[in-house]
């Protein structure tokens, strides 16, 4: 402190960046010392990659049908092909192509409908918490309602209506994937909002809004990015099985639920369809899982799990 | 007691009052009931006539009044696909999805209560890397995926269970396992990690001190206590049950409710997709009010504030 004191200008800015970068380096060095927490994070870049460049990755166009080439067994069974590594659906179409396209769709309504049901909820127990009282009252009550409808049946209801889609499927996982954000979050503004420095805000004259979102929203990121990434994991899954009931993504855009949902009838006789696809779903939310498991013992050594 | 269960019962007025504001809105607001339920060669005299038939030529909060004093009544409507009042279908659907769910919860407890305790005591070992790695692995695997796969197994290849229906004990078998084993997953990890914060208590110390049998210590003193928060976590898990007989019941042509509503869903049924929506609420508000309950009796330390 006392070296910023004498040249400001100069050493303020270098100060903080050493900071971040010690911040960095820390975190990196806590993340390769879990070794779980370093396959989460190998599985998730693996994936990403796919995600990015699945034009250059798949070896087939993922929709192209080759009745000629239907069922195909993976290439290392009898009968398989080395251009059909992990073998072909019942219209000829390449399972490796189409596993490496769908994580575009996993990731995608994943991450966007995630950071929708953040937003939502975030504010909302923002709100909840700092002002109390009846506003308090009707948003918890409102929480209770949403809590009391299973996740999978509300979207499937809304989908039904309003009809399947890439976008409504988003905006609906969104929508309904809220509460858990708002009460995470609720219950640490009310602990936060007792703190001094939210006091010393108050005496000074700062606005409610001002309190809420430059005091006291800093202080719930870390809850925020930890609920976040599990909640990833789970809207993957959530994604998958609505697109394995037919109301979540629709053909001819691939989806790893939609994938198992064709395979689902060959089962009897090219199990493959059905296998590979819910491989990828589940070492894709293991990786997350992991990932944040990691994250929630870093970030907020509150929430650490016993025996870790 | 008494007045903690009033005010409990309080609080389920309004919760139950916003599920109909949200079920009313899904239905009316987003959606054109008329199109949903007409066939696309329906011409405007007919949509006329049954938007008039449906009162839907009315204002929104006329509408909306209408349907509460219906409610209040029982009645949720028409099941055009069965022709009956709606209610009565999903509840004789209702003992299937329950004898699924027990089944599962049976399973759940099977393999979580002794996996639990082994790896809480011997921390760190190979088994409890095991278990615990099994426990993510149960959480991260899509149930409807582990459905297809048993009857891969168990159906295809071995041909020792039958692929779907229900009636004997051996129906029971793959879907119980399929709807189960993520409730194993979360069980086991919970059953762990508050087992683990039990053995590190005076009063174990006390026990151990004395010179009582690990075995005694274990069973009577820790896992006891340890079973509180897993009993009301698991009540309070009743939501995630319901909603995974919606897919268990699909993939084994379980004759539930989960069936029946994913039919009622893919056919445009509403009336039946609404009934079971407020059962469903209703079920899981009474599990989670017991849920409360529960835990208050369990563990007299807390009280009725």
């Amino acid at each position: 402190m006392s070296a910023s004191l004498e040249t400001p200008a100069a050493s303020v800015p270098m100060q903080q960046t050493n900071r971040r970068a010690g911040k960095l380096r820390r975190g990196v060095r806590s993340l390769l010392k879990s070794k779980t927490g370093t396959l989460g994070l190998l599985i998730i870049v693996a994936i990403t990659f796919m995600a990015v460049f699945a034009g250059q990755l798949a070896p087939q166009d993922p929709a192209k049908q080759n009745v000629a080439q239907r069922l195909k067994p993976p290439m290392w069974l009898e009968g398989g092909k080395p251009d059909f590594p992990l073998g072909t659906d019942n219209l000829g179409r390449d399972i490796l192509s189409r596993i490496i396209y769908g994580s575009q769709v996993s990731l995608l309504v994943g991450i966007c409908s995630v950071i929708i049901a953040g937003l939502i909820g975030v504010f909302l127990g923002l709100v909840s918490g700092y002002f109390g009282g009846w506003i308090d009252m009707v948003i918890m009550r409102i929480v209770d309602a949403f809590l009391a409808i299973p996740n999978i049946l509300f979207t499937l209801v809304i989908l039904s209506v309003l009809g399947p889609g890439l976008v409504t499927l988003i905006l609906v996982l969104g929508i309904t994937n809220w509460t858990n954000y708002a009460r995470i979050v609720r219950g640490e503004v009310l602990s936060i909002k007792e703190r001094d420095f939210v006091r010393a805000a108050r005496s000074v004259g700062a606005r409610d809004a001002r309190i809420i979102f430059t005091h006291i929203l800093p202080n719930v990121v870390s809850s925020f990015i930890v609920i976040s990434t599990l909640s990833v994991a789970t809207t993957i899954i959530l994604e998958a099985s609505l697109s394995f009931l037919g109301l979540g993504i629709q053909p001819p855009t691939v989806s790893w639920g939609g994938m198992l949902s064709d395979g689902r009838d060959y089962v009897a006789t090219s199990w493959w369809i059905a296998t590979f696809p819910g491989l990828a779903i589940t070492l894709t939310v293991l990786g997350i899982i992991f990932l944040g498991d990691w994250l929630r013992d870093v970030l907020d050594p509150r929430m650490k799990q016993n025996g870790k | 007691m008494r007045q903690y269960i009033v005010k409990a019962l309080l609080q389920f007025i309004p919760v139950m009052f916003l599920i109909t504001l949200i079920v009313f809105s899904l239905m009316h607001v987003t959606g054109d009931p008329v199109s949903l339920m007409l066939s696309d060669t329906a011409t405007d005299e007919d949509r006329e006539i049954l938007t008039k038939a449906l009162g839907l030529d009315q204002p929104m909060h006329i509408q909306y009044l209408k349907f509460m004093g219906n409610l209040l009544q029982g009645d949720f409507g028409t099941s055009f696909r069965y022709n009956q009042p709606a209610l009565p279908i999903v509840l004789e659907r209702l003992p299937a999805s329950f004898e699924l769910a027990i089944a599962a919860m049976l399973v759940a407890t099977v393999i979580s209560i002794p996996l639990g305790i082994w790896s809480a005591t011997k921390r760190n070992s190979i088994l409890d890397v095991f278990v615990t790695g099994g426990a993510v692995l149960g959480k991260a695997m899509p149930s409807f995926w582990l459905g297809i796969m048993l009857i891969l197994l168990f159906a295809v290849k071995w041909k020792t269970l039958p692929v779907s229906g229900h009636g004997s004990f051996k129906h029971l078998i793959l879907p119980a396992i399929t709807l189960g084993t993520g409730i194993a997953a979360e069980m086991t990890r919970l059953i762990r990690s508050s087992l683990l914060e039990i053995l590190g208590q005076d009063y174990i110390r006390t026990a151990r001190s004395k010179g009582l049998m690990e075995m005694l210590v274990i069973y009577k003193h820790a896992f006891r206590n340890s079973l509180i928060p897993v009993v009301t976590i698991m009540a309070l898990q009743t939501s995630v049950l319901i909603g995974g007989t919606l897919i268990t019941e699909t993939i084994f042509s379980w004759p539930g409710m989960g069936q029946l509503i994913i039919q009622a869903v893919n056919t445009r049924d509403m009336a039946i997709v609404q009934a079971a929506v407020f059962v469903i609420a209703l079920l899981v508000i009474i599990s989670n009010l017991l849920a409360d309950l529960l835990y208050r009796f369990l563990d007299p330390r807390i009280k009725y504030n």
